[in-house]
């Protein structure tokens, strides 16, 4: 507890970095993810492919890497000059869009292509048939693995402390230079992240739960 | 290709979309070229940067650093199974005395961040004397964190089996470890291969995490490599060539991944259970996508 006390300042601001990140990156990637699975779907092949390339790349590469490239390679090609901090927003949104763009598309391949064509037969129109038939139905399969989406993206901001950035995972560094019990500060940190991790948990229980019923 | 969002093209649609065909091509095209530009511009295709592939001794660190890597990622993945393996046994128990904590590891080993698990490892326990080298601190991580969510996709894996199997095994008067080994498991492997290969290729690319520190692997021999001045500090063509090779190891078990459920699918013995392979699908997933 004196630990905590004595280090609230760090604690707080480290969170609120972790935080800000979180919901910029969580921002970014629903936005760039989405646009991927409006690719991967579409009827023209090219745009397929584009994002279809886009995803498997992404995919296979450790975050680490990208944040290792935005860090120190990214600089080097003098495009636009960006911070550590946005520089870390971007590459969580590049990483974590590919899995939210897997997760929505998967959603919508769960509704039968006969939804669509039943509703067509009644004399829906596009809108309608995607705002009150297709869209209600890909929801409940998306949302689930899309908080587990989240959690993982909340998880992996603290890489961003291997990159210069000063957010929950950095804590660890400043306490080691003013000497302090690592095992304690560490364990508070842990614990920060469980109770930040719970919440979703819960909401992605209980939304499971409500929706396996109704299906 | 049938979707659920699309009609048949007609003629219109047709002539739409290779027109959006054309614009598409234009914009990858034009994106990959701003790219290319750029690397032009700043001088990353000369000839200097990229010589530093021709030197032996480096291919070989490189080589080694490979192996570091696999090094890494092969432990994990065998402890990380060992440890999967034994919190599934326990959150299947039928003794709340051990469904109890295995309940709760697996919950708080999935909730904390690997990454401050290492450091918890590698800074942390030096605090009561306990010291481990950055190999050791990344393979502990590693198993701890992929073995917690590894028990939810074994638990999941025989909870999808129909209970049938169960109920006819106990009907023939097998002891529950025989059900177990016996009847769940050998079917239960099969549904899982592909959700367990995907994770271990989580593990493949958590392994870069030791970057962080310090532990002697591809990502730490890149920066090293880049910032080498007799190469003209090579960083953005060595980051491409270790992305290349992560990818492809990547892939390579993806592939493996892939070529196992095919093999599932022709085998006539598990054809029954290709309904209960979706379920698993359906509970595996959002456990899968957990641990990116």
């Amino acid at each position: 507890m004196s630990l905590l006390s004595t280090y609230s300042g760090l604690f707080l601001s480290a969170f609120a970095t972790t935080i800000k990140l979180f919901v910029l990156s969580a921002i970014g990637s629903l936005i760039l993810g989405t646009f991927l699975a409006m690719l991967r779907v579409s009827p023209v092949p090219v745009f397929r492919a584009a994002g279809a390339t886009y995803v498997t790349l992404v995919r296979n590469t450790p975050l680490t890497l990208v944040f290792f490239f935005f860090t120190f390679a990214y600089p080097l090609l003098q495009i636009v000059k960006i911070d550590y901090v946005t520089g870390a927003v971007v590459a969580l949104t590049m990483y974590t869009s590919a899995f939210i763009c897997e997760v929505v598309r998967s959603g919508i391949n769960t509704v039968p292509v006969g939804q669509a064509e039943a509703s067509r037969a009644l004399g829906l129109t596009f809108t309608q048939m995607l705002g009150s038939v297709v869209l209600p139905q890909a929801l409940r399969s998306v949302v689930p693995p899309l908080v587990s989406t989240m959690i993982a993206l909340l998880k992996n901001t603290t890489v961003s402390a291997g990159f210069s950035v000063g957010d929950a995972g950095a804590i660890q560094a400043s306490l080691s230079e003013d000497g302090a019990n690592m095992l304690v500060g560490l364990s508070w940190v842990a614990f920060f992240f469980i109770v930040l991790v719970l919440p979703l948990t819960f909401l992605q229980r209980s939304l499971e739960k409500r929706w396996s019923v109704a299906r | 290709m049938s979707n659920v969002l699309f009609d048949v093209p007609g003629p219109k649609a047709r002539l739409r979309h290779r027109i959006l065909a054309v614009v598409g091509v234009l914009g990858v095209v034009g994106i990959i070229g701003f790219i290319g530009y750029r690397f032009y511009d700043s001088g990353q295709f000369e000839p200097q940067m990229w010589e530093w592939l021709q030197y032996t001794t480096i291919q070989e660190q490189l080589g080694e650093r490979v192996l570091a890597t696999l090094k890494a990622f092969a432990l994990g993945a065998v402890c990380a199974m060992a440890f999967g393996a034994v919190l599934a046994a326990g959150k299947l128990s039928d003794h709340a005395f051990w469904r109890g904590p295995a309940t709760f590891i697996v919950e708080v080993f999935r909730a904390i961040p690997l990454l401050i698990m290492i450091f918890f490892f590698y800074f942390g326990l030096p605090a009561i004397d306990i010291k481990m080298s950055q190999f050791t601190a990344v393979v502990l991580g590693l198993t701890l964190y992929n073995g917690s969510v590894l028990a939810e996709v074994f638990r999941a894996g025989i909870m999808s089996l129909p209970r049938g199997q169960t109920e006819a095994a106990y009907a023939l008067g097998m002891r529950k470890t025989q059900v177990m080994t016996l009847i769940l498991l050998p079917q239960a492997l099969r549904v899982m291969l592909p959700t367990i290969v995907s994770q271990l290729v989580v593990l493949l690319k958590d392994t870069a995490l030791g970057f962080i520190i310090n532990y002697k692997e591809l990502l730490d021999y890149a920066k090293y490599l880049g910032g080498q001045g007799q190469f003209g500090r090579p960083l953005v063509p060595v980051t491409l060539v270790v992305a290349a090779i992560y990818v492809t190891m990547c892939l390579l078990l993806t592939w493996l991944a892939v070529t196992l459920e095919k093999r599932n699918r022709r085998n006539k013995k598990v054809k029954g259970t290709n309904a209960d392979t979706k379920a698993l699908d359906d509970v595996a997933i959002p456990a899968a996508s957990q641990s990116m």
